[in-house]
């Protein structure tokens, strides 16, 4: 290992790392043949590394097992050991926990902080703890990043909580099996208005307006549909709602094509930031801790590849649960804001992470959930969604709410993966709650339906 | 007396120029009106709010800009963050592949078109029909069918530079002068050799034109392309700007998209100039 230091022949400084090598290359090369060994060999390390621990257990004391094996012989040891203790199978399960099918994944997302979870699990290392190397990609929009999900290209990603539910069913696309193992985002998203309609803070007065929402599939939509029917205006005839990418839509407003939004941040908060609008209210204000955003797979890739699935899970829920806690915000705001992932000011971000924020009317409003960050996917949520799409005629005939809901929702794997990384997760898979002091019953969806006056049914 | 023109020219062109900076600077350089605002309200805000900024960015921002640009063009954060280089590099890779493939099937189509009337009257009533659609409109059914962003991002490149080339190589070769087709049947010359030595030169010209026609209209509809699907080139990085509604960033790739543009016609202007022949 050493060599003589005064030996003229010998050199002292070598050319790679660790000093074994002449050459930096050399060295990798080696390092490269040292792990594809591993793999080959992984199989039987696990065996060789079960049948040891079985072994130890059996004799505590190694002359005890050396006697043993003397006088058995080896194979005949292990045939009498398996006889009592399965080998095979506890390797298998061994091995399982293990490999992951699949490290090098890609996520897309949309540059919103609703994907806060997804991104910055990338430059905070959630990812790389749970074993994988993922590659974020920032896609153009809902249709895009649809569209590249049910080609895999994207191994997983960011959707609307509506989406998977759609796909499934084969609203608005090709029907493919979809889940929806975690919500990224609760509340987070606001009502913007452009600044010449200071005035107009009573949605009666709203005939007229051209409203946008970032995807006909959206909790926006049905939050903002849902505010204007409670309000006597019919979303249909009364106003205009349009889809309209939520990047574009700060331009748009500037450009006075629309008269305000109900968007994802950092665009509401952008808006104020450039003088063009002000927040007419957040969505916390009409369903308190709504979801919004989802991390969705297709259903194959969970079965395909159930390790990598798991540690991706894991991965998200991880950084969904450092996202929750308000002292970590700041960092989060300045680890996903530059033009890598949202591409918007720190401190807009920032305003929207912390909930200190100016509302473009003048006033700093404190309000610290404006957005937080709950991973449970309630299947009570997918049932609301599927009421309202089917009050807006988005989907027509019977809905067997409770299967989508479970096949979709997988509400069971989330319990399972957070109590995994050490969390608390709720006892049960559905709750009921209020929006704008109306009580959903999960277990009735199609009298909560009917109870409303405006519909489309 | 030419090389006067040509001083009197670039002056001309200077002055222009120049006019145009200062007009820029000025429409850019007033500040709105700004109401006065809470100190801890004005932080939380942006210049356009506070200081009543223009939106739009003056000259001399530009300039910084893309100063900042030159000085490191092969930057690569991650992704979704690559330097304007890199990002210009992707869009010509993928308009030269899809020009390409679109060359080595218009070419060869216009000729067996050119040549013979029979089939010139079967397949014009699809490219007249196929021609006039936006290459743009192909995205989402190209998307669909090909299950892959950057090759139906290629592929859209193809279906548009096709045409002109189709069309301009089967006028050209159609419009080889009779006297011309006659000598070589007198002199028995082969179809195959008839068609290199006697109509390619003499369509030649007009095949570049169709050729110069087309690059022009894929390098329009790369960056469209690219602001559609996302990911990499410099449609991706005006939408990206656009998203951080960085007009500085967007006025920058509307030059470079320009310069480049001009580089790619006048290099086929080029190849043109050495085909022409004095009739």
């Amino acid at each position: 290992m050493f060599k003589n230091p005064f030996d003229y022949r010998n050199r002292l400084s070598r050319g790679c790392t660790c000093g074994q090598h002449s050459s930096q290359g050399e060295h990798e090369a080696a390092l490269r043949a040292q792990s594809a060994d591993l793999a080959k060999n992984t199989e039987a390390t696990y065996e060789n590394l079960v049948a040891e621990t079985v072994m130890r257990q059996i004799f505590p004391v190694d002359a005890h097992r050396r006697a043993f094996l003397q006088k058995l012989g080896a194979s005949t040891a292990a045939a009498a050991l398996s006889s009592f203790f399965p080998l095979a199978t506890a390797t298998e399960v061994f091995a399982q926990a293990g490999s992951l099918e699949k490290k090098d994944l890609k996520v897309g997302f949309i540059p919103i902080t609703c994907a806060t979870p997804i991104i910055m699990a990338a430059p905070l290392g959630f990812y790389s703890k749970h074993g994988l190397n993922v590659e974020v990609n920032k896609a153009a929009g809902w249709a895009v990043i649809r569209d590249k999900t049910i080609n895999k290209e994207y191994d997983a990603a960011h959707m609307l909580s509506p989406m998977p539910l759609a796909i499934t069913m084969g609203v608005g696309a090709t029907a493919i099996p979809y889940t929806m193992p975690a919500v990224e985002n609760i509340n987070g998203q606001a009502i913007t208005l452009a600044m010449k309609h200071k005035d107009k803070r009573d949605p009666k007065q709203w005939k007229g307006f051209k409203l946008a929402v970032p995807f006909d599939y959206s909790m926006h939509n049905y939050l903002l549909r849902y505010y204007l029917a409670e309000n006597g205006i019919d979303p249909d005839t009364d106003v205009q709602i349009r889809a309209v990418p939520p990047p574009e839509m700060v331009a748009n407003l500037r450009a006075d094509n629309i008269d305000g939004f109900l968007a994802p941040d950092p665009v509401n908060q952008r808006a104020v930031y450039d003088g063009v609008g002000f927040i007419h209210m957040l969505s916390k204000q009409i369903w308190d801790r709504h979801p919004c955003c989802g991390f969705a797979a297709s259903q194959e890739f969970v079965k395909t590849y159930p390790n990598s699935y798991a540690a991706l899970l894991k991965a998200i829920i991880d950084a969904t649960a450092y996202a929750t806690k308000p002292e970590n915000r700041k960092e989060i705001a300045e680890a996903i804001a530059p033009a890598n992932y949202l591409n918007q000011p720190v401190t807009v971000v920032e305003q929207v992470l912390t909930g200190t924020f100016a509302d473009g009317l003048g006033n700093v409003v404190k309000a610290a959930d404006r957005i937080d960050f709950d991973p449970f996917p309630y299947e009570s949520f997918a049932i609301w969604i599927l009421s309202q799409m089917k009050r807006w005629g988005q989907i027509k005939g019977d809905v067997d709410y409770q299967k989508i809901a479970k096949q979709v929702y997988l509400a069971t794997d989330t319990t399972k993966f957070m109590k995994e990384v050490g969390l608390t997760p709720p006892a049960s898979t559905t709750k009921t709650f209020s929006i704008m002091g109306k009580t959903f019953d999960p277990t009735k969806p199609d009298d909560y339906i009917a109870s409303f006056a405006i519909k489309r049914t | 007396m030419s090389s006067n023109l040509t001083l009197r020219a670039s002056v001309l062109s200077f002055v222009i120029f120049a006019l145009f900076i200062a007009a820029w600077h000025i429409a850019t350089r007033q500040t709105g009106s700004v109401a006065a605002m809470d100190p801890e309200y004005a932080k939380l805000m942006g210049l356009t709010a506070t200081t009543g900024k223009s939106a739009m960015p003056g000259p001399f921002d530009v300039a910084a800009k893309i100063w900042e640009h030159l000085k490191n063009p092969f930057y690569d954060r991650g992704p979704n963050d690559k330097g304007l280089g890199i990002q210009l590099a992707f869009s010509i890779g993928r308009v030269m592949l899809g020009y390409c493939i679109a060359v080595c099937v218009a070419i060869p189509t216009g000729f067996v078109i050119g040549m013979s009337p029979l089939m010139s009257k079967a397949l014009n009533p699809f490219i007249q029909v196929m021609k006039p659609i936006s290459p743009l409109a192909w995205m989402p059914l190209a998307l669909y069918t090909i299950k892959d962003s950057s090759i139906s991002a290629i592929f859209v490149i193809f279906i548009c530079s096709l045409w002109p080339m189709l069309i301009n190589t089967a006028f050209g070769v159609a419009a080889v002068r009779k006297e011309w087709l006659n000598v070589a049947r007198t002199l028995e010359v082969r179809p195959l050799r008839k068609a290199f030595t006697v109509i390619l030169p003499a369509a030649a010209p007009t095949i570049l034109t169709g050729m110069r026609i087309s690059i022009g209209i894929a390098w329009l509809v790369i960056v469209a392309a690219e602001m559609l699907v996302g990911g990499t080139g410099i449609g991706y990085f005006v939408w990206n700007e656009w998203n951080n509604l960085s007009i500085v960033n967007v006025i920058i790739s509307i030059l470079v998209i320009g310069l480049v543009g001009m580089l790619l016609d006048q290099a086929l202007a080029r190849v043109a100039r050495l085909v022409t022949y004095p009739d």
